[in-house]
């Protein structure tokens, strides 16, 4: 066990693999948190989608693969995405959940179109943009992580600075109106960062698991606390846990990805705080149930005694 | 004849989804829909693992069941208090990721590629045949695929006012004496069904968008439920072949196509639909500023 931290530790490319996955749980958790109170987590999974012909349209536009590229091709592709869901709602009987769904599937239908094309267009180059898509860590180069951490610090400050702003939106956008704060502008915002944070992470979680990223560590963080800025610490400390996890037990065998094992690490700590936290987890509700109904029967039998000795009495 | 044969696969896949999509659009269950087609995958996965072989019933009721779950889990977090969207989100991402590890760990044993669960591979439908005593009785997923239809069909014809009421006034149902959480179960179920044998021809993802586009552009057209099937079937039979014969002009996925032109026929009822649509709706706008 000891020697196979220190093994990780020793070897240089996955150091920086492991510090890059890291801070990418750290940041997403972190941002996850406002999309998680705003109710709108799944918006992270319509983004993930989404990304798909947007990285294909960057590969295709520069025949390159570059992560910086990607990047910016997921986050045009992502905003457009939004767009597409907050018009059909405002313009449609049609309710947000299914918009996202139209919007997801039909990008990410474009996206593999565009894929299938350039893949059998066969330009020697496009070997391993799937292997980008679907998430491999130990895939990516030393400039990736770069990227990765970049943006994860980037995700984590901007979050600190705008951190009373963006308390007032989540929590109540119509008093944060109404103190003259420029919601539509802070709204905005939080969804680049979310966006930028999906577009990161899709290179070492993939497309369908990144959206967990940033709900569950989020989820887990909210049994703990009632406070903000506690669940903020929280949701980053549990989005860096499975992180490290992940890129750590992938290391360990040839066909262990990393996108699947980080996210079970994620669930594996949501699972422990629906059960064990204090005050919100099942377990203490669970106690406080029964040590209340023991209260309520012993006043009660009291009761009763009483009663029937005051009856005797007379 | 192999045209044949993939082209029946995609009409058969688009007609069952499109008629589910009606009632999960209408009960505002359409991520309930992703979260199942995602969630099968540890199910599809394990029937491959027990019964070594692609034998349809296994992985039909395999994964069928673990829709089940899905649904039972997504409705256990939120009676524990955790938000919906939150909870459909955890419980997908995990069991999907479960099912990915269980296919890569197991590699040499599950001929099931990680590319195929994503985008489906209807190309080889026609190759993959299922022998009854020797005959070839022609490919497997058009049978799971007609197995699965016909069961749609006879429930929905048989519980047809039952899940209409259910869709639209959940309470009234309630109240009318309409087993609700049966019916719901039901559907969830037909849903599952669907998902697993829609999965290998078009893939996790592409199985979502026949169930929500052809639906969400029927709703777009009418109010009433009857036309609103008819013309939802209609649209994803009209996508799949249309999108089989543009995956061909441009040498690429045939799923992928085919959820485009469904995504197409959508922005064009957006657009053009004779009461919703924006056309509609602005001269409707204009007319109204002129009367004032």
């Amino acid at each position: 066990m000891l020697d196979w931290l220190i093994s990780l530790w020793s070897d240089p490319n996955t150091r920086w693999i492991l510090m890059g996955c890291t801070l990418l749980g750290l940041g997403s958790g972190v941002i996850g948190s406002f999309t998680f109170l705003r109710r709108e987590s799944l918006l992270g999974d319509t983004l993930a989608h989404a990304a798909l012909p947007g990285v294909c349209i960057a590969f295709m536009l520069h025949e390159v693969k570059s992560a910086s590229l990607f990047l910016i091709g997921a986050l045009v592709a992502g905003i457009a995405a939004v767009f597409c869901v907050s018009a059909i709602t405002r313009w449609t009987k049609i309710k947000s959940d299914a918009a996202m769904g139209i919007v997801l599937t039909f990008f990410f239908g474009v996206g593999t179109v565009m894929l299938t094309h350039i893949q059998h267009s066969g330009s020697g180059s496009q070997s391993g943009l799937d292997k980008y898509l679907f998430g491999q860590a130990a895939a990516m180069v030393t400039s990736d992580v770069y990227i990765l951490m970049g943006v994860s610090v980037l995700l984590v400050v901007a979050a600190m600075l705008l951190f009373k702003e963006f308390k007032l939106i989540s929590f109540d956008p119509g008093f944060a109106r109404g103190i003259g704060l420029p919601v539509g502008l802070l709204e905005h915002a939080m969804l680049i960062l979310t966006t930028v944070a999906v577009a990161a992470g899709i290179q070492a979680v993939g497309v369908v698991l990144v959206a967990a990223l940033l709900i569950t560590p989020a989820a887990a963080a909210r049994y703990w606390t009632d406070r903000l800025p506690v669940m903020l610490a929280y949701a980053g400390v549990f989005g860096a846990l499975s992180g490290a996890s992940g890129a750590a037990i992938s290391t360990l065998g040839e066909g262990i990805p990393t996108g699947p094992v980080t996210v079970l690490a994620a669930t594996l700590l949501f699972v422990l705080s629906l059960l064990l936290a204090p005050g919100r987890g099942l377990l203490s509700k669970t106690l406080r149930h029964r040590n209340l109904k023991a209260d309520y029967a012993r006043s009660a039998e009291r009761g009763a005694l009483n009663a029937a000795e005051g009856g005797s009495q007379k | 004849m192999m045209d044949f044969w993939i082209i029946l696969t995609a009409v058969l896949v688009a007609s069952t989804c499109s008629i589910l999509g009606c009632f999960l659009i209408l009960r505002r269950m359409a991520l309930v829909g992703d979260a199942i087609s995602h969630a099968v995958l540890p199910g599809i996965a394990i029937a491959f693992l027990m019964s070594g072989t692609r034998d349809s019933m296994w992985m039909l009721l395999g994964a069928t069941a673990f829709g089940l779950l899905t649904v039972f889990l997504i409705q256990t977090l939120q009676t524990s208090g955790l938000q919906s969207d939150a909870s459909i989100g955890i419980v997908f991402t995990a069991l999907f990721a479960v099912g990915v590890l269980l296919i890569s760990l197991n590699a040499q044993h599950i001929d099931l590629d990680l590319d195929c669960v994503l985008f489906g591979e209807i190309a080889y439908v026609p190759w993959d045949t299922w022998t009854l005593g020797g005959t070839d009785m022609g490919p497997r997923a058009v049978w799971m695929l007609g197995i699965t239809l016909t069961v749609i069909l006879l429930l929905l014809g048989l519980f047809y006012k039952q899940f209409k009421i259910c869709a639209f006034d959940p309470a009234m149902a309630v109240a009318c004496g309409i087993p609700v959480l049966l019916f719901h179960y039901l559907l969830m179920g037909m849903v599952s069904m669907t998902a697993v044998s829609s999965f290998e021809s078009v893939g996790a993802i592409l199985v979502v968008g026949m169930l929500i586009i052809p639906a969400a552009t029927a709703y777009l057209l009418t109010n009433r439920l009857g036309v609103m099937i008819g013309l939802s079937v209609a649209v994803g039979i009209v996508s799949a072949v249309a999108g089989y014969l543009i995956s061909y002009a441009l040498d690429a996925s045939i799923a992928g196509c085919i959820v485009s032109v469904a995504g197409i026929l959508f922005i064009l009822a957006l657009i053009l639909a004779p009461k919703n649509g924006l056309i509609a709706r602005f001269a409707r706008r204009r007319n109204t500023a002129q009367a004032v």
